[in-house]
């Protein structure tokens, strides 16, 4: 494992003659847990559609752990090598239960049709889908129809579907949008607790003050470029950033 | 236009309908293999007339045809409007099959040999007075054909009305193709004049009962294989591309191969299905493929309920014994009735009349509480 979970180097992405990221770089070292803020359209969410495969860039490098290129993988590739993003909208599968959403996440060994159609969960898949459970404060509530559970609820139980996975490198897109303060202090001690050696985690976030809580590092987007990266109180203190934040 | 079809497509995927029931669905498969067996009874016995074991027989593949329509819209949420495609590839290489034993016993040409004065069969008949080997070729067509067309559709990524629009078209082409005469399936008139089965004389008491149980088995099975499916991750994978499919792949499943596999199971089903349905009328015509037909295979399942399979079933039984009943006594009134159910369903209840018992509570709780006040 190398010490760069996240090598982003000259990423364009353009809409047309519109330039959504514009000659973007960063790095991002695992262990950390790195904010990314910046007004509206200045191209985060379009940075995680880079990450996941989703938008292809115009020109760009991007490896994951130092070594493997992740704008040459699929969609599914890149998740099964260890990216997992949390969308802005709650995105978990209503019509399922928790456990069921939770079991979709889990990567079982068998892969092809049949192996689905038969599989059935074995002890250890069973306690991790516990653990997971836990983690984000639903113990017991496997059998809740995810359709029925609150929007903060909503949000955590797809953290989970990510967390199922074990990813190297975790995308959180907004977690926090629309929930009670409550709702976020409850999130910001989930994100916390994710921290780990073999992890970097990336948070776009909206929101500075919970952005203070859990960002070790902030990176500033503004029309695709990176204005600003530092610790939270130097960029809240930078002239530049008050400059993009009061002018919208 | 393309706001108005992408709503459409929204409506027809069922986003948010249930997926249960899988249970049930197993239950009622038992059920039907207590069924057949009395059917065989009843109809070798002489207890039931044949009119009445022949209508059975011929309903329960309408029931396996919807099962198989369930399976991918109730659960996948992709509707196909040509599932009479796949019917009638079982229902022609079947008929094949019983026009070259014909052939071969009684040394009659069938009607198209002698209007196009072919003097032989064309060589796609050869080898198929051997039912095993007809019934090879019925899996493999139907699921080979599904599986191209699922390729190349899937693939591209076509979806919602979009996809229903290709399937409906593909049936209809199809249709015109084998209203030809000079292809060799009979043309317009079809082929007919069938003379035995496995070696039974085709309208023997005992071929109708024996047919006729075997449907009933067939749908059964049918429901406990799509009820397995349906309560396994496979399953779960189904209904997450009918929820949000593009956050399925997110999680690192290719759905093209999930989407595939549901599509080639669905239309192989309906291929055996058209395979025992024909048998038991006597005939195949290109009227198999008009896309009538394959839209009554989606209104079923939509009156009887989607993505809970025993719904769907429910709901060919129903509709195509009521249609039996009804053009028999008032056929004109038929596409009234129909139309009016269709229309009490959709505004009354979205989820098919497996949501009637449930409405029905509803609006008692409703008149009580009304009272009360
Ligand atoms: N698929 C697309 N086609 C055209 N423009 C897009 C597309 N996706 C995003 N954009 C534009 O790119 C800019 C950045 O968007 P986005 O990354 O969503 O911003 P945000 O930082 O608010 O998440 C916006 O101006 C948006 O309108
Ligand atoms: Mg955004």
């Amino acid at each position: 494992m190398s010490k760069e979970a996240l090598y982003i180097d000259g990423l364009t992405v353009s809409f047309g003659a519109f330039r959504a990221i514009n000659n973007l770089s960063m790095i991002v070292k695992f262990g950390e847990i790195r904010g990314i803020i910046g007004p509206n359209g200045a191209g985060k969410t379009t940075l995680l559609d880079v990450l996941t495969g989703k938008t292809r860039p115009r020109s760009g490098r991007v490896l994951l752990d130092g070594a493997l290129d992740l704008l040459a993988l699929s969609e599914a590739e890149i998740t099964l090598s260890g990216v997992g993003r949390k969308f802005q909208k709650p995105s978990i599968f209503e019509a399922l239960t928790v456990a069921e959403n939770l079991g979709l996440a889990l990567r079982s060994r068998q892969r092809s049709i049949w192996g689905e159609m038969v599989y059935t969960p074995d002890e250890g898949d069973r306690a991790h889908i516990q653990d997971v459970l836990g983690m984000i404060g639903m113990k017991g509530r496997g059998d809740l129809s995810a359709g029925k559970l609150s929007h903060g609820q909503k949000q955590w139980l797809e953290i989970g579907m990510l967390l199922i996975q074990r990813p190297k490198v975790l995308l959180l897109d907004e977690p926090v949008a629309g929930m009670t303060d409550e709702e976020t202090e409850r999130t910001v001690t989930l994100i916390r607790a994710l921290r780990s050696p073999e992890r970097a985690i990336l948070v776009i976030e909206h929101d500075m003050a919970f952005v203070q809580e859990v960002a070790d590092l902030v990176s500033v987007l503004h029309e695709g470029r990176m204005l600003l990266e530092g610790p939270m109180e130097r960029v809240r203190a930078d002239p530049a950033v008050i400059e993009v934040y009061l002018g919208r | 236009m393309t706001a108005i079809l992408e709503s459409i497509s929204r409506e027809i995927q069922g986003k948010g309908g249930p997926a249960r029931r899988g249970l049930a669905a197993e239950r009622l498969a038992g059920m039907l293999v207590v069924a057949a067996l009395a059917i065989l009874v009843a109809g070798t016995q002489g207890l039931m007339s044949p009119y009445v074991v022949n209508l059975i027989g011929q309903v329960a593949t309408f029931g396996m045809l919807a099962i198989a329509l369930d399976l991918i819209w109730g659960y996948a949420g992709i509707l196909s409007l040509g599932h009479g495609l796949y019917f009638a590839i079982g229902g022609y290489l079947i008929a094949m099959h019983l026009v070259k034993v014909a052939y071969l016993q009684t040394g009659t040409p069938p009607d198209f040999m002698l209007f196009m004065g072919w003097d032989s069969l064309p060589f796609y008949y050869a080898g198929l007075e051997n039912f095993p080997y007809a019934l090879a070729l019925i899996v493999l067509i139907s699921g080979g054909v599904a599986f191209l067309f699922g390729l190349i559709s899937f693939r591209s990524r076509v979806s919602g009305v979009y996809f229903s629009i290709i399937t409906q078209a593909l049936v209809f082409v199809a249709m015109l193709l084998f209203f030809r005469n000079d292809t060799g399936f009979g043309g317009n008139n079809g082929m007919t004049g069938f003379t035995t089965l496995l070696g039974w004389p085709i309208a023997a008491p005992e071929t109708i009962a024996a047919l006729s149980a075997a449907s009933v088995l067939a749908a059964a099975a049918s429901l406990y294989v799509c009820a397995r499916i349906v309560r396994s991750r496979l399953g779960h994978m189904l209904v997450a591309i009918r929820e949000d499919e593009s956050r399925l792949r997110f999680l690192g499943f290719e759905t093209l191969w999930i989407k595939i596999a549901a599509w080639v199971i669905s239309a192989v089903i309906a291929a055996i299905a058209g395979m025992l349905y024909v048998p038991q009328v006597g005939i195949i015509n290109p009227r198999v493929l008009s896309p009538e037909l394959s839209i009554e295979i989606a209104v079923w399942v939509a009156i009887g309920g989607r993505g809970t399979l025993v719904g769907a079933f429910a709901g060919a039984i129903l509709i195509s014994t009521l249609k039996v009943v009804l053009t028999a006594s008032a056929p004109e009134l038929w596409p009234f009735i129909l139309s009016l159910l269709v229309i009490f369903v959709v505004v009354l209840l979205p989820n098919g009349l497996l949501d009637a018992p449930a409405a029905l509570r509803g609006w008692l709780e409703w008149r009580r509480q009304r009272a009360a006040s």
